[in-house]
């Protein structure tokens, strides 16, 4: 009997669980899932448990509920993988031997490689909302808040769901404005890129949104440390931003194993070097990566860890089969953004093409708009939770090309 | 200001970054550096040539990867290329804009 482990049972593990669990000639392979939390959380709800639209319970289930017969479970952390004995060892001493490995960690903030964010003002008047714990804590501050200046602030560029900032700052607008009280709040938006907006073709259509809400932009400010005493954001540059309130998109890390385990990318944020296309580690070729632990040149995000997932599953079995690694992954990556008062809009792009303006799926009826705001595109956003619990994670085959498609795209800016 | 025969030759995007890395030679980033106000030294170059042979092999390049290459402190980027030192010294090493996905 041959070994597949998969590190992690976060979205990208639990579908690559499903679809190997499907695939796998089973009288030849036993599957292992590691993980150390047995919750699993929706992430992209996470965005709405800060505003009351999910109450948080909404976006939890049992991680287990979603495993195939069959499998085993090991619910431990995991310390190190050790590629030239081909074992993973566990924070309770077990040691597991593989004949292949999937990664799929995923990544977390860390408050604590910022100086003063994770201090005294921690769940005071700084808060993280990637987290279950952060959102929760966030909702309680919001219901009470007075007002003041709110600041959104990304301490890295390399972060998980680059837009739920921006869709942050969006819907912290409506709530505000909803609760009569949008003329006590200033929000500002303080990046390290070029601007809230950096691809050209977005910008063009929707960089109007910031300004219409209201909404500050503060760009290429790289946060070197927080001033608690006089809550003040402090820019490597010296440059210096105030706040009452602070939501914190921290620096964003791979498992701590990754370093302990020396496959770790140079920029030590433990991102493991990953084919881009085929998703094989660089460094080792029984070794697969795919998720937000990859450090490939796309978005961390679950419709990202999808269409690799597709990917991946082929390249397994031709790697099982002793064929070329035939699959190639595109960077698609296909995301909905809130923009507040029951409107979103959406993109859809690869590694080489931006995100452009048109219709999805199908060119002309849609029904989805790219680039354009639509109450549509936000009941679709709504109804991507149900999506999620019954088809994806499941590994079920979503009505989603994995490769993007230029069908229904547009190359002009000005939206239709 | 695009009007020596060495930039207008090459093609760029509507940002101002060239659209074909391999275009790129030490002339055009002295020129391309003098539309930013800086006068390069090897100091800046090894950092330009560190960026462009990150971005050759696929990487997703940031502030903090290039303070962790050994050639210089996060600090000591923004005294070579002060205000957005990713931003410039990317246009100046004739590789893409550092973006996120919209």
């Amino acid at each position: 009997m041959k070994e597949l482990i998969i590190l992690g049972a976060g979205t990208a593990g639990t579908m690559m669980l499903n679809k190997l669990h499907r695939h796998l000639d089973r009288t030849q392979w036993h599957l292992t899932i590691v993980d150390q939390d047995p919750n699993h959380y929706y992430q992209p709800g996470f965005l709405f448990v800060p505003f009351g639209i999910y109450q948080p319970e909404a976006v939890v289930r049992d991680k287990a509920s979603f495993f195939p017969p069959d499998v085993s479970v090991c619910w431990d952390e995991v310390e190190a993988v050790r590629p030239e004995t081909n074992q993973v060892t566990l924070s309770d001493g077990r040691t597991l031997d593989y004949d292949l490995l999937i990664i799929a960690t995923g990544t977390t903030p860390r408050p604590e490689e910022t100086p003063g964010l994770q201090g005294t003002l921690w769940y005071q008047d700084i808060f993280d909302f990637y987290t279950f714990e952060g959102a929760k804590r966030l909702a309680e501050k919001l219901a009470h808040w007075e007002g003041g200046r709110l600041v959104i602030n990304l301490a890295e560029s390399i972060i998980k769901c680059p837009v739920a900032p921006l869709e942050f700052a969006f819907l912290a607008d409506a709530y505000f404005t909803e609760r009569g009280m949008r003329d006590q709040v200033e929000i500002y938006y303080v990046t390290p890129l070029s601007g809230a907006f950096t691809k050209p073709r977005a910008t063009a259509v929707l960089s109007g949104l910031l300004e219409a809400k209201g909404i500050a932009v503060v760009p290429d400010f790289y946060l070197e440390c927080v001033d608690e005493d006089r809550k003040v954001l402090v820019s490597y540059d010296e440059q210096e931003v105030p706040f009452d309130l602070l939501v914190s998109v921290p620096v964003n890390m791979g498992a701590d194993f990754v370093a302990a385990s020396d496959l770790g990318d140079d920029d030590d944020l433990n991102f493991i070097p990953t084919d881009k296309h085929t998703l094989q580690a660089k460094q080792h070729e029984n070794i697969f990566v795919i998720g937000d632990a990859t450090n490939v040149p796309t978005s961390k995000a679950g419709s990202v860890a999808h269409f690799m997932a597709e990917v991946l599953t082929e390249n397994i079995l031709h790697y099982i089969h002793g064929e070329p690694l035939a699959a190639r992954f595109d960077g698609h990556a296909n995301c909905f953004i809130e923009t507040g008062f029951g409107k979103a809009t959406l993109i859809d792009f690869n590694y080489d093409t931006e995100p452009l303006p048109g219709t999805f799926p199908w060119p002309v009826v849609g029904p989805m708009h790219l680039l354009k705001e639509t109450r549509l595109n936000h009941l679709g956003k709504l109804f991507f939770k149900w999506v999620y619990w019954h088809l994806l994670l499941t590994g079920k085959t979503l009505p989603v090309s994995t490769a993007m498609s230029m069908k229904g795209k547009r190359q002009a800016a000005v939206p239709s | 200001m695009v009007t020596d025969l060495l930039l207008s030759e090459r093609f760029f995007n509507e940002e101002g970054y060239l659209t074909d890395p391999d275009q790129w030679t030490p002339d055009l980033a002295h020129q391309l550096a003098a539309q930013e106000g800086i006068v390069l030294t090897d100091k800046h170059f090894e950092v330009l040539h560190y960026l462009r042979a990150q971005q050759a092999a696929g990487t997703k390049l940031s502030i903090r990867r290039v303070g962790k290459s050994g050639l210089v402190t996060i600090k000591q980027f923004y005294d070579l290329f002060p205000g957005g030192p990713l931003k410039k010294a990317s246009r100046i090493a004739g590789i893409p804009k550092p973006a996120s996905c919209v």
